[in-house]
């Protein structure tokens, strides 16, 4: 009983945990990359460093404000530094629609080209960053670094096994449903998120019902600015900064996103998910928890990985392979041809 | 060649000539041999965009694949690490290899019951994959304990250099055809994502798999297609060369050597460059551009569009491979750490778009241009830093960040060039001459 | 002077001429039907009406108003409502998100629209919930005429409301556009199945390359053996 304790207790704590936290920032990208093919209809490969971009704005603003004495107690201040960066975002992204996609957009450009404009503006970007903070990673994390330890789990329960919760996890898990609801509310319940839709599903026929088109880009991408703001600071907070390691986040973003069916926001979601836990659960060292739950006869002797970490975003490749195999479509998505 | 293209090509020589008297002309030589392999690799790329209009990300993986075969083709073979660990290697080759054909023979047999199909393919997959790890792991850690500080791989064949380039390309072309197979007659995103993620595992596996390539410690010492300097300075002929020139003879035997690997390269780059133009002007390139500016009228006509795309993908990406495999042998080493999506794939994409895509010519402009602009950035950024901070006070934070990383600067510069381009003049310096549009 | 009036509309893509001199007019309460061989420019001379294409010469007459410098969205404002032969609905909204869509301009209580749209085509209430990808062709052109009736027009103009659907519905659907015209709406339609949409026409237009060949009752046109032998294929 105790050892089935202990095992769950571990992999609560080894993999659930941080597969919800993880999945939930593969969310956040992963719901702006299907929003811009949805509505844009290209994929945007500047979604990562838009990502980063935001983070580092974020960061600036948090270490002025911490300059000014500004903090939240327990949570980190980078929480108000995270509101503040999301109209900076918001404008940073409205304005580079501006300057580069409406042109495309009106001469009726093929996909390719928004990507390949895309990559221009994920070099700007990449660029940009190096200015603002510098090519090495940053600590901006400041409060209650976590909400139970494994000291007091340990201590309260008698088990052997720790439960950890940090706090940026369980800011994670929390902003991702509250931001996810809001999103779904906005999306199906006001009149500007059924436009929105009706424009991704037949761009013609909602011109013809009264639908604004450039209302609708600079919503989408204020709602890019905060999805990505959000899911850049909270992965930053939970990993720490470094600024080119979102470009590693691309790959398991599109592959969430496909899995979902692109342009599906529930798909996005779903997707980041399955994404999440596959490369946690396979690169996963299960030695521990079969130990514990398994009859000790059977426990295992090796490591019990299937796959060393190095290759962690080979399982976003080997996922979106078996999809496109399967179903191109995705889970949720209508055929894209 | 019009006018307009001579003249391009004159400013280009003579820019290269004013490096080669102003600076030196190791320097020159060292920026050519480069722009003509960028000028390869842009090759291979115009391939996919400028001649059938396809959008890979995946670069960086042909190169780093066309590099590695250098190392597996010309390294000398390491007999010791063949004899610890190349029996379990092989096992566990075999492993795999048969658990494939069994995955394969139970995708057919559950044909028409997909769940449990997919369940029996996942399942035989995942145990064969466990099984092969048995010998797997044990073989490739023996392998790179053997003399771990200088070898610790298996090394390679030991045969001449030049001919890792052509099998460079058959890697490269190889690893594309399942990539281009299963995107096909999907939308374009699904490529550019697909080639995106095969580019990264490619790097992963060669990072990674010391066995393989020494991983992140490189191979260093790759036999070259050219003499050594100091062979030449021994040499008569070249030491009475130094005396007739004036030339001191350590920078001659540099600069000839740096001769020789132009003259190979060129030689690549021109046959490359010759048979891709026979080709353009076969009903072969006719048909690609056929499908490019118009898919679905070249689809209603009964063109096989996916098997057209399928093979301008293979030979593009076969091409960046040759270029990728040249590169590695004039640094004479594999640095599985420097490959990179900004250089490798974001950089050659400037390159084939400022040149002009759909035209060779100006794909290789764009090469040679924009290399030269990337290395003497630089340069230019400190001085376009300065410019712009002119106006700020010493002390401010934001020309203290400037001024530190005029490095930086060049993806910005980049990518700027990249959009401006896409935005202003989409045709490029050196626009594609369509006359059976014009008519 | 009737209520919605093309007059002597030229026009066409890229230089090349497809409407040469091409007039329909519907009043209230009627029906107008436009006939003709493929590539006549039917479909042309509705997107003319409607703004989609630029004139070179002609005018676009509502209520005695001249509209033809109005773009498209002006023209909905203005009365028009039209329903696209192919991609009519929101195939992933709901057919009630669908018909809310149709009412987007407006900001008046929808209420009583939905409920007389629901009574005309009693199947879109029942599947109000379901997604406008899920239904059926014909259930598919209801909800399109539907969405389109949404904004109160008084003007609707169908581009082959018939296409695809079998011919019970085809039936059904002509039935419910008359009643849609009883109602006071001035309805123009073009239509691929010339005769039987010239039996519920008021007045039909036979366009022969961009221009009128024959304009009259729907029914003259269909007793008149000429126009049956040449432009109706000689069979009902």
């Amino acid at each position: 009983m105790t050892d089935l304790l202990n095992g769950l207790i571990h992999l609560t704590s080894m993999l659930v945990l941080p597969g919800l936290a993880y999945g939930s920032q593969l969310a956040f990208g992963a719901l702006g990359v299907t929003l811009i093919f949805g509505v844009l209809r290209f994929s945007n490969f500047a979604h990562a460093e838009g990502m980063s971009l935001g983070t580092a704005v974020c960061i600036l603003l948090t270490l002025w404000l911490q300059g000014k004495g500004i903090a939240l107690g327990p949570l980190p201040t980078a929480l108000i530094g995270m509101c503040l960066a999301v109209p900076v975002m918001a404008l940073v992204f409205i304005g580079t629609d501006r300057a580069l996609y409406q042109h495309f957009r009106r001469i009726n450009a093929r996909p390719e080209v928004f990507m390949i404009v895309s990559a221009g503006v994920m070099l700007i970007m990449n660029g940009a960053i190096r200015l603002i903070v510098g090519p090495d990673g940053r600590e901006f994390e400041d409060g209650e670094r976590f909400i139970v330890t494994a000291g007091g789990f340990r201590a309260w329960s008698g088990l052997a096994e720790p439960l950890v919760l940090k706090t940026s996890q369980a800011m994670t898990i929390g902003l991702a449903l509250a931001v996810g609801f809001a999103l779904f509310l906005f999306l199906n319940r006001t009149r500007s998120g059924r436009s929105m839709r009706a424009y991704a599903d037949n761009r013609n026929l909602a011109l013809l019902s009264g639908v604004d088109p450039d209302r609708i880009v600079r919503l989408t991408w204020v709602l890019v600015a905060v999805l990505s703001v959000t899911g850049g600071v909270l992965f930053g907070l939970d990993k720490g900064y470094r600024p080119f390691v979102y470009q590693q986040l691309l790959l398991p973003m599109f592959a969430a996103a496909v899995v979902g069916g692109l342009g599906s926001p529930l798909g996005a979601i779903a997707g980041s998910m399955i994404v999440a836990f596959s490369e946690l659960a396979l690169t996963f060292a299960w030695k521990k928890a079969l130990g514990y739950l398994l009859p000790a006869a059977w426990a295992p002797e090796g490591l019990m990985q299937f796959l060393s970490t190095d290759y962690k975003f080979a399982i976003s490749f080997l996922i979106l392979v078996v999809v496109l195999l399967v179903r191109p479509a995705g889970l949720f998505g209508k055929p894209v041809k | 060649m019009n006018r307009r293209t001579t003249l391009l090509y004159a400013a280009m020589a003579a820019v290269l000539l004013s490096v080669a008297l102003l600076q030196s002309w190791q320097l020159a030589l060292t920026i050519v041999n480069l722009c003509l392999i960028s000028a390869v690799m842009a090759l291979g790329v115009n391939v996919q965009w400028g001649v059938a209009g396809m959008f890979n990300v995946g670069t960086m993986g042909s190169a780093a694949i066309g590099g590695l075969a250098v190392v597996l083709v010309s390294a000398p073979p390491v007999r010791a690490a063949w004899a610890a660990g190349g029996a379990g290697l092989l096992a566990s080759a075999a492993i795999l290899v048969l658990t494939a054909g069994v995955a394969l023979a139970f995708w057919r047999w559950f044909g028409s019951r997909p769940l449990l199909r997919g369940g029996a393919v996942a399942a035989v997959l995942f145990s064969g994959f466990l099984l092969a790890q048995q010998w797997f792991l044990p073989a490739t850690a023996a392998i790179e304990a053997v003399d771990a500080a200088s070898a610790g791989y298996l090394g390679g064949l030991g045969l001449p250099v030049a001919l890792s380039w052509l099998i460079g390309g058959v890697f490269a072309g190889l690893l594309a055809w399942p990539v281009g197979r299963l995107t096909a007659g999907l939308r374009s995103d699904y490529l550019a994502v697909a080639t995106f993620g095969i580019s990264e595992i490619v790097l992963a596996v060669v990072r990674n798999e010391e066995w393989l390539a020494r991983g992140v410690k490189n191979v260093t010492g790759l036999p070259r297609p050219v003499p050594y300097e100091s062979d030449l300075q021994s040499a008569d002929g070249v030491q009475t060369l130094a005396l007739w020139l004036g030339l001191p003879l350590r920078d001659l035997a540099s600069i000839l050597v740096k001769l020789a690997y132009t003259a190979w390269f060129l030689a690549v780059l021109g046959i490359i460059f010759w048979l891709l133009e026979r080709l353009g002007r076969a009903p072969w390139g006719r048909m690609m551009r056929a499908i490019r500016d118009n898919e679905e009228a070249a689809r209603a006509m009964g063109k096989d569009v996916a098997r057209r795309h399928l093979q301008a993908f293979v030979l593009g990406s076969a091409i960046v491979g040759i270029g990728g495999a040249m590169l590695v042998t004039l640094d004479g080493q594999f640095t599985a750490g420097a490959y990179q999506p900004l250089r490798y794939t974001f950089l050659i994409w400037v390159m084939v778009i400022i040149g002009g895509a759909g035209n060779h010519r100006g794909a290789v402009y764009g090469a040679f241009l924009i290399w030269f602009v990337w290395v003497q950035a630089e340069t230019a950024g400190l001085w376009l830093a300065s410019a712009a901070t002119a106006l700020l006070a010493p002390g401010n934070p934001l020309r203290a960040a400037f001024e530190q990383s005029p490095a930086q600067l060049r993806y910005v510069v980049m990518g700027l060039i990249l959009v401006f381009v896409m935005r202003f003049a989409p045709r490029g310096l050196i626009p594609e001459a369509t006359p059976e549009h014009q008519k | 002077m009737s209520y919605l009036k093309a007059e002597a509309l030229v026009g066409g893509y890229g230089g090349a001429m497809i409407l040469n001199s091409c007039t329909i007019a519907v009043d209230r309460g009627r029906i107008a039907v436009i006939v003709g061989p493929n590539g006549a420019g039917k479909s042309t001379a509705m997107k003319a009406i409607l703004g989609l294409l630029r004139l070179t010469s002609g005018r676009v007459l509502l209520d005695g108003r001249d509209i033809t410098a109005l773009p498209t969205q002006a023209r909905i404002s203005a009365g028009m409502a039209f329903v696209p032969q192919t991609d009519n609905v929101f195939p992933s909204l709901s057919v009630f998100e669908n018909l809310q869509m149709g009412a987007l301009l407006r900001r008046d209580p929808i209420g009583e629209t939905l409920e007389e749209i629901f009574a005309l085509f009693p199947i879109l209430a029942e599947k109000r919930h379901q997604l406008a990808g899920q239904l059926s062709g014909g259930q598919r052109q209801q909800l399109a005429v539907g969405r389109a009736l949404m904004t109160r027009p008084s003007v609707l103009l169908l581009d082959e409301p018939t296409a695809g659907v079998s011919p019970n519905v085809m039936d059904e659907l002509f039935d419910r556009i008359t009643r849609i015209a009883a109602q006071g709406l001035a309805v123009v339609m073009v239509e691929q199945n010339a005769a039987g949409a010239l039996e519920i026409a008021d007045t039909g237009f036979v366009l022969v390359q961009g221009a009128n060949r024959f304009t009259g009752a729907g029914r003259d046109l269909l007793n008149d053996p000429d126009i049956r032998r040449s432009f109706l294929g000689g069979r009902k």
